[in-house]
């Protein structure tokens, strides 16, 4: 007998959609509301469903491929958060750019249920089944805009890339069954403990599940899709992109490498150092010379990635749920930063130079600030979210041994807080070029409001979430 | 009754800053009303603690501890001593005085400016009071937000370049501050100042935790070589920024060394000594001859004030080579209370100066030196202020300015005859350079036709000089309740650094 109760929330969101999918069928453009109503109460639903079959202890189900845990279910709530996120700061952009269809909203879904499926994988196929239908939606997202070249040509290296990508990591999950003889995370984990678990098959399957990781999550050298498409997709889907599926790739590190191959740490550990190193420097260094503030913030992502896998490369408990934290305070953060472009943007205009941001504090002295917290919170400055994040993830190298490599960071992250603080200076310092008011919707600007200051509230008072992060893990 | 004073003082200014900006520029009027009421409260506060200080009782007064964040074993723990309380106060006494000078100088959006005044204000005094590391490095750090927006929306024409230094130079100096107490939490399972000063290290340790402060602190101080930020901050910045970067931000520096360097890394920091000793010999001598050949006049002050800074640096590290030569506690305390006396003097006399530049720039929109000459002639009341703030920058007995340099040379007097004799040196340079702006600048001819059409002082100006000029007189006739307020803190930290932690 299966035991449903693990998967409820999955099981709803895919009712869900379904029931989405065929209601928006039906509706004219006008009503096209509809869709975006039900949309969000599909995740409230699904919200529920989570909050409701929460567990302390880990239940797995479907023999053994499926697991709820106490921090799947952590990290489910704040993937549901971030889409919703997207879809209330997107629903005006959309609607003034004649984007306004039901695909965004199902395509979203779909996405998001392939994160749920990912964080809560016990088997490499099932995260190998999350991680697609994910792709899938995103690749479909990112061309969404049919009558965008670049969208398409994004969309295009997005696809083939991460195509080989996917390739990759199934090529390292069919040498690990090879060795192993099975899928399911916990035995995989027992037969690869002992004296000589880990032998050369093992190892180059390892590797190859690294790239597939490294990939997802846009480290280097694997990122080069990560600029072309946050700079080519269509804003709300960039904001979908640059949040959410950090989740997933979290999920799948820390799955597949902490869970499945946690006593072969010694032999990823070197190469997630070099992914991370690369990832701090090229981001940060590459960032500067951008001019397009979604490709600056591309880069951005990139070297946060570098932070988040430094708390990999420890590997303890406590340096997990350092990772989990600055997944989490990243996901806040990006939401709000691409929140902001959408909120400048209006019918014809893309806020998305660094430019237009020039003497926002003229126009509107409120959201330059949320601004200024946003960027001061990604350089890692106090009182922000961002710096706990840091300090957790420095923590725990230093604590692991690594202090050469916690200097390195923290070097990094003084060549990384020059382009943010170039956003401030442009909003602050300079003149403006346009002097449009802000035609954003009185909801989108409450929600973006709440979320930037939501990074001082939770800078100030980093812990109740830190807490959170530590206790599921 | 319990009132949390020192809560009071870091988050009323914080309040009153929110309160302005939400009172925005539409209505500046009642913005700077309320600037100037909640700083001025915020000093009625300070007051209080030092009316409530005994100087006595060795330890830390107004103690307040309550959890902060639980994962860190980190507390909201503040608390106040000989040391942090004189620069408390030197706070709250200026920011008051900055909301003032700005009052009609500060045309756009002046809200913004007075909330970020008071900002800083309380991110100030709560680096000041923090005894938690994590809780003083959130202040430290936080404390570079306001200071950016200041000095780059209100600065120069060349202030985007100097606030983007200012903020990358602290912030780099800052990072591997965090990296050492991140270490020290992790041996010392809390991130409490005060048990890190009793956290056994070992001398490898010492010496990269001294090295990784010393980064820190000298870039804040600034020390010779990385003080290349100040002149270009100090010139771009507005009046106001100047007045709180010099009179304040400056002392940070200091302050870190007497926290942190000297308690918590003792062996390091007698066996790098003669580094510090270097350095700040370095800073008084050669900066000196420097600013001797600025021509602009707030470069001239800036330059000064590392010149000045040093003998706060070489007060609190000659201390080792006094007791290492004399065996004498007597000369290693003198120098340490040189080095306090000289932060707060300095943070008196290099913001009347830079006020006083404040008073002719915005008349005449120049800080260069040639562009006036006989403004004695034209503004008498004015002329005597700015004789007065030189001289006492020059180390006129009398004035604050000679009690701390005074103290500090007698200290390395008992180190070493050479080391005093060049330290002493600055007297003379420090006179040369500084009188001769005033001459240049004060005296003499009416330079131009600018000059001849200055108008003197208003009663603004006038009221903001007289009080800074009364109190650099007073500090300097009678230091005895400053001196006394540190006397039982520095004994104890002075016997605390000579005991080997090895």
């Amino acid at each position: 007998m299966i035991d449903y109760y693990p998967a409820a929330a999955e099981i709803f969101l895919a009712t869900a959609i379904c029931v989405v999918l065929l209601v928006d069928v039906f509706l004219r453009d006008e009503q096209r509301m509809i869709t975006y109503w039900l949309s969000l109460a599909a995740l409230l639903g699904t919200a529920a469903c989570s909050a409701l079959f929460f567990v302390d202890e880990p239940v797995t189900t479907f023999f053994g491929s499926f697991v709820a845990d106490a921090a799947s279910g952590v990290l489910k709530l704040v993937a549901y958060v971030a889409v919703a996120l997207v879809f209330v700061y997107s629903r005006d952009y959309l609607a003034r750019r004649n984007l306004f269809k039901g695909e965004f909203f199902i395509l979203g879904l779909f996405g998001l249920l392939g994160i749920m499926v990912m964080v809560s994988a016990h088997s490499l196929l099932t995260i190998y089944l999350g991680l697609e239908l994910l792709s899938l939606s995103l690749y479909a997202l990112v061309a969404f805009n049919r009558e965008s070249a670049t969208a398409a040509e994004s969309a295009m290296k997005f696809f083939v890339l991460g195509a080989i990508a996917s390739g990759t990591l199934l090529y390292g999950i069919s040498l690990l069954y090879g060795v192993t003889g099975t899928l399911e995370i916990g035995t995989l984990a027992e037969r690869l403990s002992g004296p000589d678990g880990m032998g050369i098959p093992a190892l180059v399957g390892l590797a190859f599940i690294v790239v597939g990781v490294a990939f997802k999550f846009g480290a280097v050298p694997f990122h080069m899709w990560v600029p072309d498409v946050y700079q080519g997709a269509p804003t709300p889907v960039t904001l979908y992109i640059g949040s959410a599926p950090k989740i997933a790739a979290f999920a799948l590190a820390w799955r597949v490498l902490v869970e499945g191959l946690g006593d072969a740490h010694a032999s990823w550990q070197g190469m997630l150092i070099v992914l991370s190193i690369l990832s701090l420097a090229i981001g940060n260094i590459v960032a500067i010379a951008q001019t397009n503030l979604k490709r600056m913030l591309a880069y951005s992502t990139i070297s946060h990635v570098g932070f988040i896998l430094m708390g990999f490369i420890a590997g303890s408990d406590d340096a997990l749920s350092a990772a989990l934290f600055y997944t989490v305070s990243y996901v806040i953060m990006a939401a709000a930063a691409f929140g902001m472009i959408l909120l400048l943007s209006r019918e014809g205009f893309e806020a998305e130079q660094l430019e237009d941001f020039k003497g926002l504090n003229a126009r509107s002295p409120w959201f330059a600030f949320v601004m200024l917290m946003i960027m001061f919170s990604m350089a890692g400055v106090p009182p922000f979210i961002g710096f706990y994040a840091k300090l957790l993830v420095l923590g725990s190298l230093i604590d692991a041994g690594l202090v050469w490599f916690a200097v390195l960071g923290v070097l990094m992250a003084v060549v990384g807080a020059f382009y943010y603080l170039r956003v401030v200076w442009y909003m602050y310092f300079d003149d403006p070029l346009d002097e449009a008011p802000i035609a954003a919707p009185g909801g989108m600007r409450v929600v973006l409001s709440v979320n930037g200051l939501g990074l001082l509230v939770l800078g100030v008072f980093p812990g109740y979430l830190l807490e959170l992060c530590m206790r599921v893990l | 009754m319990y009132v949390p004073l020192l809560s009071i003082s870091i988050w009323l200014p914080i309040a009153g800053a929110v309160a302005v900006l939400l009172l925005g520029s539409r209505r500046a009027e009642l913005a700077r009303w309320v600037a100037l009421g909640v700083s001025l409260m915020t000093f009625v506060v300070a007051i209080h603690l030092y009316i409530g200080f005994y100087p006595d009782h060795a330890g830390m007064h107004f103690v307040e501890r309550m959890p902060w964040i639980g994962a860190f074993n980190s507390f909201y723990e503040l608390g106040v001593d000989g040391i942090s309380m004189p620069l408390i106060l030197l706070t709250a006494f200026l920011t008051p005085i900055v909301v003032i000078a700005g009052w009609e100088v500060i045309q756009t959006r002046p809200a913004q400016y007075f909330a970020a005044f008071l900002l800083l204000e309380g991110l100030m005094i709560g680096v000041f009071c923090a005894l938690d590391a994590l809780l003083f490095y959130v202040f430290w750090e936080a404390m570079l937000v306001p200071m950016f927006i200041i000095i780059g929306v209100w600065g120069g024409e060349r202030r985007i370049y100097a606030t983007v230094k200012f903020f990358l130079y602290t912030f780099l100096g800052s990072v591997f501050m965090l990296v050492a107490l991140i270490y020290m939490y992790l041996q010392a399972g809390s991130y409490s100042i005060l048990a890190f000063h009793e956290l056994p290290l070992g001398m490898n340790e010492q010496i990269l935790i001294f090295l990784a402060f010393l980064i820190a602190f000298a870039v804040k101080v600034p020390m010779w070589p990385v003080h290349t930020w100040l002149p270009d901050a100090h010139v771009e910045a507005p009046t106001g920024g100047s007045v709180i970067l010099a009179a304040v931000l400056l002392k940070m520096g200091g302050y870190g060394f007497l926290r942190f360097s000297l308690p918590i890394t003792p062996d390091a920091s007698q066996s790098l000594a003669w580094l510090m000793i270097g350095l700040s010999l370095i800073a008084i001598v050669y900066i000196a001859f420097v600013a001797l050949v600025q021509k602009d006049m707030k470069k001239l002050i800036a330059y000064s004030s590392i010149a000045h800074m040093g003998f706060v640096t070489l007060g609190f590290f000659v201390i080792f080579a006094t007791i290492a030569n004399s065996q004498d506690e007597a000369g290693a305390m003198l120098a340490l209370q040189g080095g306090m006396v000289q932060m707060i003097s300095h943070g008196l006399i290099s913001g009347a100066l830079f006020l006083c530049v404040g008073v002719m720039y915005d008349r005449l929109h120049s800080r260069e030196i040639g562009a006036y000459g006989g403004v004695a002639n034209t503004m008498p009341k004015f002329a005597a202020f700015v004789v007065l703030f030189a001289l006492a920058n020059a180390g006129l007995p009398g004035t604050s300015g000679f009690v701390g340099e005074f103290f500090v040379i007698l200290g390395s007097f008992h180190a070493s005859f050479w080391l005093a004799f060049t330290a002493a040196t600055i007297l003379v340079f420090g006179a040369a350079y500084t009188l001769w702006m005033v001459k240049r600048v004060i005296f003499g001819e009416v330079g131009n036709d600018g000059v001849a059409a200055l108008e003197d002082v208003g009663r603004r100006e006038f009221l903001i000089l007289g009080i800074l000029a009364v109190s650099v007189l007073a500090l300097g006739v009678w230091p005895d309740p400053l001196v006394e307020a540190m006397d039982t803190t520095l004994r104890e930290l002075l016997a605390h650094v000579m005991e080997s932690k090895l």
